[in-house]
């Protein structure tokens, strides 16, 4: 995943399948392929599908466990982009307050 | 397939920083980054297997009543600079922490492309809820901190910009 690539995230997050595969793993964490799937009335096929499309935003990551592939849900992409969101605002906050006070400065 | 649900108390937490391995590695075992970022503990690594971890509150958190003078504590079980730090992990903030006991902490870092580096902590809380409901964020409404999400929100911040994440 590019760093810079919100896109990704965003795209993931559009898509009602996909939301529902995050709250599932927000529920519990560290499911099989195959548990998903029962959660779905979707083939296979298309639970993948959605899958990589997550891990590939970086919202889902894989490990193995023996035999088996567990997805664990992850949260840092969209705390990276709120945490941004978030600090913008405030430097725009700090930068209106000066413009405030330049203002009232000069019209004193 | 009720085999599989037993694996729940694992934590995985994932970012991207457009830093070095090597940067980004100073920046988890260094006191002076460790300072800089998330709870802002300063940690003291003793950087080989079996060798003490230590983490010391920051002027912040320390001003606090009741906390101790050493806020997380374990012990180095493998380190291969700048690639791979697993260690013990135990929270120091109050008794249930204490009891909970000693937790797994796996910090992966691979570099990807493009001067992108990954960083992956694995959190492993076998008998550890108090400890994976804080880590987890959870716990963020009530002044706690935004768990290893913020920490490596702040971190990547850090390492990208220059400049520590408003709190």
């Amino acid at each position: 995943m590019d760093v810079t690539d919100d896109d990704l995230v965003f795209k993931a997050l559009a898509d009602p399948t996909r939301r529902f595969l995050l709250d599932r793993l927000y529920e519990r964490d560290g499911r099989t392929l195959t548990e998903l799937e029962s959660e779905l009335e979707m083939t296979r096929f298309g639970v993948m599908k959605h899958l990589r499309v997550l891990e590939d935003a970086g919202l889902v990551v894989t490990r193995k466990a023996g035999r088996e592939k567990l997805h664990f849900l992850n949260a840092v992409p969209i705390r990276v982009i709120h945490d941004r969101w978030i600090d913008k605002y405030r430097e725009r906050q700090v930068s209106a307050l000066a413009d405030l006070k330049n203002e009232l400065e000069n019209s004193a | 397939m009720t085999t599989t649900e037993t694996t729940v108390t694992t934590q995985v937490h994932r970012v991207w920083i457009k830093a070095t391995p090597q940067a980004i590695w100073d920046a988890i075992t260094k006191p002076e980054w460790t300072g800089r970022y998330g709870y802002c503990a300063r940690v003291e690594y003793d950087l080989r297997p079996g060798g003490a971890y230590r983490a010391y509150p920051g002027a912040e958190m320390a001003a606090h009543p009741g906390v101790p003078d050493v806020v997380v504590d374990g012990e180095v079980v493998e380190s291969d600079p700048p690639r791979r730090l697993v260690q013990t992990w135990r929270m120091l903030m109050d008794p249930e922490l204490v009891a909970e006991g000693f937790t797994r902490l796996t910090h992966e870092i691979d570099e990807v492309a493009g001067g992108v580096t990954r960083l992956t902590i694995i959190h492993e809380l076998d008998g550890a809820p108090k400890l994976a409901a804080l880590v987890g964020g959870e716990k963020e409404d009530t002044g706690a901190g935004g768990g290893w999400g913020w920490v490596l929100s702040g971190l990547k911040t850090l390492l990208e910009t220059g400049k520590e994440l408003d709190r």
